[in-house]
């Protein structure tokens, strides 16, 4: 099954002489479904200072299962300037084969305009056994613009082994590449489960965070956690941090995200580094 | 002469682990795995070097060919100008300019800053040693520019075309490299024996064919088409291995 669909965020003017952030376009199709919904940014936010009436969120819910395999699924999103956007799935996806063997793609594009923000957490996708599917999400930010980006895979259900399931995050800043990874794990993959790739373990996640106001970096100053195993904090570029890691199980893993995320979350807020102002 | 009897002796120097730019030593994260992950058998080893030849291996080997088939036009520009070099700068441009969008998408696909630092030094080290053994204009566009230097998978494509070789052979000597190197670090490392580590290689040269076709045949796609496949758990453990107060290996 074929599905396109699209979603627009802006800033507007408001009454009094504001601005808020207002979906322009909401196109669903099939089995992408989008729902604005009315949830408050998350606490770690308030660094970047976002008054709430500039956020809007949507949430993406599966209209159908799967992706399954012949499916191609495509989502673009075009975050205005200045807008932000929390932009999150309902539940898991579960990646199953199709009846004929066909492989699934699923296509997510994103661009940020200026000073745009993009929370974007999809959710743990769950690679089943036999599927063959491939996720490409990229995204592409103006000057300004932030990013949180969280992915969490299952490489099989429980005691499962995972079929050829690929997935790719490229993020670029004014087209230029800042992050490009490709996960490519099961049988087409040699060697995903030795000790370069995965080690046996069957969760993987990552945080890829973008800011470019000066020391937004800072917090994440070491590499390497006491009490995180398997996890690492990558430095990317002077405005650009991955957090990577891997763990037995899901639960596992969203501990060591959240925990090697943690310094981010407890860093001063940008209300007070510049005042009260709109941050830069 | 056929063009691979032309090419090959200096192919093979390229290759060869004496040739002077600083692999040896680095395990290619390796003793990281050895000692964190106990892959300290021939059949854990040989899987190790099968996923990093499907990863890392697979990107190194991409961007090599594809910084050859830059270098090789830049060089035919400044050939095809009569060896007029007054012409040769506008006509084939500057070969460190030229590289460098190639440079900062592998930059983009090596997310650990510990690997970064350890592929530009080794990028410019091979530069170093390239530009003495092949002298050639290009190269020495690469070394003049004041910076941190390219990338090695990077300029290891630029010195492949000062030395002659087509992208398809550097993109062979590359996929074979993303493994030559951890598998001898593990006859260092571990003691295994070095006539069963050098079976496993030969029972992974058609995967290393493989792979070099792939990645050969990417050379000349759009930058952001390039493969990007990553070696998750290398990324983690050489920064766990850059802490270690003691070890063997660079990285």
């Amino acid at each position: 099954m074929r599905a396109h669909a699209g979603l627009d965020v802006d800033l507007e003017a408001a009454g009094g002489g504001g601005v808020r952030a207002r979906i322009r376009r909401l196109r669903s199709e099939g089995a992408i479904v989008l729902r604005p919904t009315r949830e408050t940014l998350p606490r770690w936010a308030d660094r970047w200072d976002i008054p709430p009436r500039e956020a809007v969120s949507v949430r993406v819910v599966a209209g159908a299962a799967g992706p399954l395999g012949g499916d191609h699924w495509r989502l673009d999103v075009r975050v205005g300037e200045g807008a932000t956007l929390l932009l999150g799935s309902v539940a898991a996806t579960l990646v199953l084969p199709g009846t004929h063997g066909d492989e699934s793609l699923s296509e997510v594009n994103v661009s940020v305009a200026a000073g745009g923000t993009l929370v974007w957490r999809p959710g743990v996708q769950i690679a089943a056994s036999r599927c063959r599917h491939t996720t490409v999400a990229r995204i592409d930010l103006a000057d300004g613009a932030r990013l949180y980006a969280r992915e969490e895979f299952m490489l099989g259900r429980h005691g499962e082994m995972p079929g050829d399931f690929r997935q790719r995050l490229r993020v670029t800043h004014r087209d230029v590449a800042i992050f490009d990874q490709e996960l490519s794990v099961g049988p087409d993959a040699p060697g995903w489960q030795s000790a370069a790739i995965t080690g046996g373990r069957q969760a993987l996640g990552s945080v890829v965070v973008v800011d470019s106001a000066p020391n937004a970096m800072d917090p994440f100053g070491r590499a390497t956690l006491v009490d995180c195993p398997d996890t690492a904090v990558l430095q990317l570029s002077e405005h650009a941090a991955l957090i990577s890691s891997l763990a037995a199980d899901a639960i596992d893993l969203r501990v060591r995200l959240d925990r090697a995320f943690a310094p981010f979350t407890l860093g001063r807020s940008a209300r007070d580094v510049y005042g009260a102002g709109r941050s830069p | 002469m056929t063009n691979v009897s032309r090419n090959l002796p200096a192919l093979l120097l390229l290759t060869d682990g004496r040739f002077p730019a600083g692999g040896h030593a680095h395990s290619g994260g390796f003793e990281a795995a050895a000692e964190n992950e106990g892959t300290r058998t021939l059949a854990t080893m040989e899987q190790f070097l099968l996923g990093r030849l499907h990863t890392v291996g697979l990107v190194a080997a991409a961007f090599a060919a594809a910084a050859c088939e830059v270098a090789l036009r830049s060089m035919d520009g400044r050939f095809a100008a009569g060896g007029a070099e007054t012409g040769a700068d506008t006509e084939g441009g500057n070969l460190h300019e030229l590289l460098s969008p190639l440079d900062a998408e592998f930059n983009a696909r090596t997310p650990s800053p510990v690997l970064r630092t350890v592929s530009r030094r080794l990028g410019r080290q091979l530069v170093r040693a390239g530009r003495r053994i092949w002298p050639n204009s290009s190269l020495e566009q690469l070394a003049s520019v004041p910076s941190q230097g390219l990338h090695q998978p990077v300029a290891f494509g630029a010195v492949a075309a000062a030395a002659g070789q087509p992208p398809e052979c550097v993109a062979i000597a590359a996929a074979q490299e993303s493994i030559a190197g951890p598998a001898t670090a593990s006859v260092r490392l571990l003691g295994l024996d070095p006539f069963d580590v050098n079976a496993a290689l030969a029972r992974l040269a058609p995967e290393v064919s493989r792979v070099a076709a792939e990645a050969a045949a990417c050379a000349r796609f759009p930058l952001a088409d390039l493969p990007s496949r990553g070696g998750y758990l290398l990324d983690i453990s050489a920064e766990v291995h850059a802490t270690w107060e003691v070890r063997l290996f660079a990285s």
